[in-house]
């Protein structure tokens, strides 16, 4: 069975009705995964025995109505902490690391009872947009096996878009749950900064980190992202604000009188000619459904790259401290003494990328350079969220491009870390203001055929009007209905 | 003002992070690292006159729980992550430098 064509509403009334069982849907997934993965290598452990386990835990206890989530098979990105279960960020330093707890997200999903079938592959420690900075396997995007999935959630995304589960966890620092969606074809939401717990994520830039998911449809989306909501006692930057019932009224929601926003920065010559004319036809098919679209400038997003690279690193520098070779995780050999420990132990252990970002972070936070550069970007970054705040008072939303580009070559960009960070330029703006934002299925590039996303930009814990938009453009258009040519069931 | 990253900055850097680089490695990082912070260049051109830094999004306030231990009563569990183990402790090499080259 592919997943590409089902939904959790479908799925939940099969199991509560005896038609099929948790055990039935997650032999199923495993098939996919068994299927697809050779070519795609979304994955990188499995969770077979313990989900089948669980499944049948499950069906034992029966599935009652109002548990919507119980006994649907889901994909975990590895940076998101799982008991007893491998957790490695995609990094050799953590490549025989256990946890011993559960990350909050997990926690409650497992209370719903969904079912984990694996951990899936990512940039190391979530820093990159190709997955090719993974220290274990290259992901390729299911739609063109020659092309990445787009990062840092690359593994998710594509597990997703192959059939493998109905949707996937994804972490989102500059744009790491949308890109990959937009690359494959698929939906991807980052709710507000605070939403969600980030107790059990592994660290990167804990002031623009945020949780979603990766999923094949906006509703089946709204319904997971409901799950993993509020406030957490272990994370204080968690909000105290109500977790609403996103998806319960979107059969009705519309857009007739939406205040739509497109700054001209995200419709510019540096968006890809087959990228703009998708992003043109959506703006129009919103406009013929009512909406009004007007043109607005966020002036500061020029600088957004600049800025974030400069403040994302420096977390990560601190954050990534505590990978010193003696608590857990990997430790270097022939060892003299306890600096060489750390020294050797990090130098062997993290790849390029990492000690890129590390070097950065380091550079940007020391002495002589703190105030030309981190405080520089986090002064910036003020004019980056004002900017939005501006537009919010007239506009509901803002919709563009995800991405300047489609998914592209393995290879061609790994090699030139400048043009890499680039690419990032439509999805940052966003996580330096701490707003929510979704990726989905827009159309195809003519040029070379692959998945285009339409990005929907809302107010802070404005998630429904996103959701809302979202779903209407969904329903009335056939661009997710298109699945990736492969698992040899479309 | 911003100022150029060097081979010796790059060096120096490495030591404050607890990372080695050797000559080839220096070799590759450092017009990387000269790339990327030439572009950090261009924040000089915005004017941030009396504007706050912003740290974080959040909105929240600081909440400080009661300073209290816990027994989570999973030692095994945590001595399985650790490289090396002696007697229920984490081993770790001599804090004495025993290296010919000692500094």
């Amino acid at each position: 069975m592919n997943f590409n064509d089902t939904n959790i509403t479908d799925l939940h009334n099969q199991l509560v009705k005896g038609e099929v069982s948790a055990t039935d849907l997650t032999k199923e997934s495993f098939k996919q995964i068994k299927a697809t993965d050779d070519d795609v290598q979304a994955f990188l452990t499995l969770n077979e025995e313990a989900a089948l386990k669980r499944a049948a835990e499950i069906d034992k206890n029966g599935i009652a109505e109002d548990q919507l989530l119980a006994g649907i098979p889901l994909a975990v990105k590895d940076n998101i902490v799982t008991k007893g279960l491998r957790t490695t960020a995609a990094s050799k330093i953590l490549g025989n690391f256990t946890p011993v707890y559960d990350a909050t997200v997990i926690e409650k999903m497992n209370q719903a009872g969904f079912i984990n079938v694996g951990k899936t592959n990512m940039d190391e420690f979530a820093m990159g947009s190709s997955t090719e900075n993974s220290g274990f396997k290259k992901t390729k995007n299911p739609w063109d096996l020659t092309r990445v999935p787009g990062g840092s959630s690359g593994g998710s995304a594509a597990a997703v878009a192959a059939g493998d589960v109905l949707a996937a966890f994804g972490t989102d620092t500059g744009g790491s749950i949308r890109q990959p969606a937009s690359f494959n074809g698929i939906v991807g939401m980052k709710p507000t900064y605070g939403r969600v717990s980030r107790w059990g994520i592994i660290a990167f830039g804990s002031s623009f980190d945020q949780v979603g998911w990766l999923s094949n449809n906006v509703k089946d989306n709204a319904i997971l992202m409901q799950a993993i909501s509020g406030l957490d006692k272990h994370d204080m930057t968690s909000a105290n604000q109500e977790v609403p019932n996103w998806a319960a009224n979107l059969d009705k929601a519309s857009v007739k009188g939406l205040k739509i926003a497109v700054p001209e920065e995200y419709t510019s010559d540096a968006i890809d000619d087959d990228v703009r004319e998708v992003i043109q036809a959506a703006l129009k098919h919103f406009e013929s459904l009512g909406a009004t679209v007007d043109t607005v400038s966020l002036p500061h997003t020029k600088y957004g790259v600049s800025a974030y690279y400069i403040l994302a690193s420096s977390e990560a520098s601190s954050n990534l401290q505590r990978y010193d070779g003696i608590r857990y995780g990997f430790r270097a050999d022939d060892v003299k003494n306890l600096d060489d420990v750390y020294v050797r132990t990090r130098t062997e252990g993290f790849g390029d990328e990492v000690k890129r970002r590390i070097m950065l972070g380091t550079f940007s936070l020391s002495a002589g350079f703190y105030d030309a550069y981190f405080n520089k970007a986090a002064k910036v970054r003020r004019l980056i969220a004002d900017d939005f705040n501006k537009v919010f008072k007239d506009y509901d939303v803002i919709l563009g491009a995800t991405d300047a580009s489609t998914a592209f070559k393995i290879g061609d960009k790994v090699t030139d870390p400048t043009k890499m960070y680039l690419n990032d330029a439509l999805t940052i703006p966003v996580n330096m203001a701490g707003l929510p934002a979704m990726s989905l299925p827009a159309g195809f590039s003519k040029k070379d055929g692959m998945p285009v996303g339409l990005q929907i930009i809302g107010k802070p814990f404005d998630e429904q009007t996103v959701y809302d938009a979202g779903y209407v453009f969904e329903q009335t258009t056939d661009f997710h209905k298109k699945n990736a040519k492969l698992g040899g069931q479309n | 003002m911003a100022e150029k990253i060097d081979r010796q900055e790059v060096k120096h850097v490495a030591d404050l992070a607890k990372l080695s680089f050797d000559d080839a490695a220096l070799d590759k990082i450092t017009p990387q690292l000269e790339e990327i912070i030439d572009l950090f260049t261009d924040l000089q051109k915005v004017d941030t006159d009396g504007v706050e830094p912003m740290y974080s999004p959040t909105t929240e306030h600081s909440v400080l729980r009661e300073d209290k231990g816990v027994r989570s009563g999973q030692r095994d569990e945590l001595l399985a992550n650790a490289p090396e183990t002696h007697d229920g402790l984490i081993k770790v090499p001599a804090i004495i430098d025993e290296s010919e080259d000692g500094e």
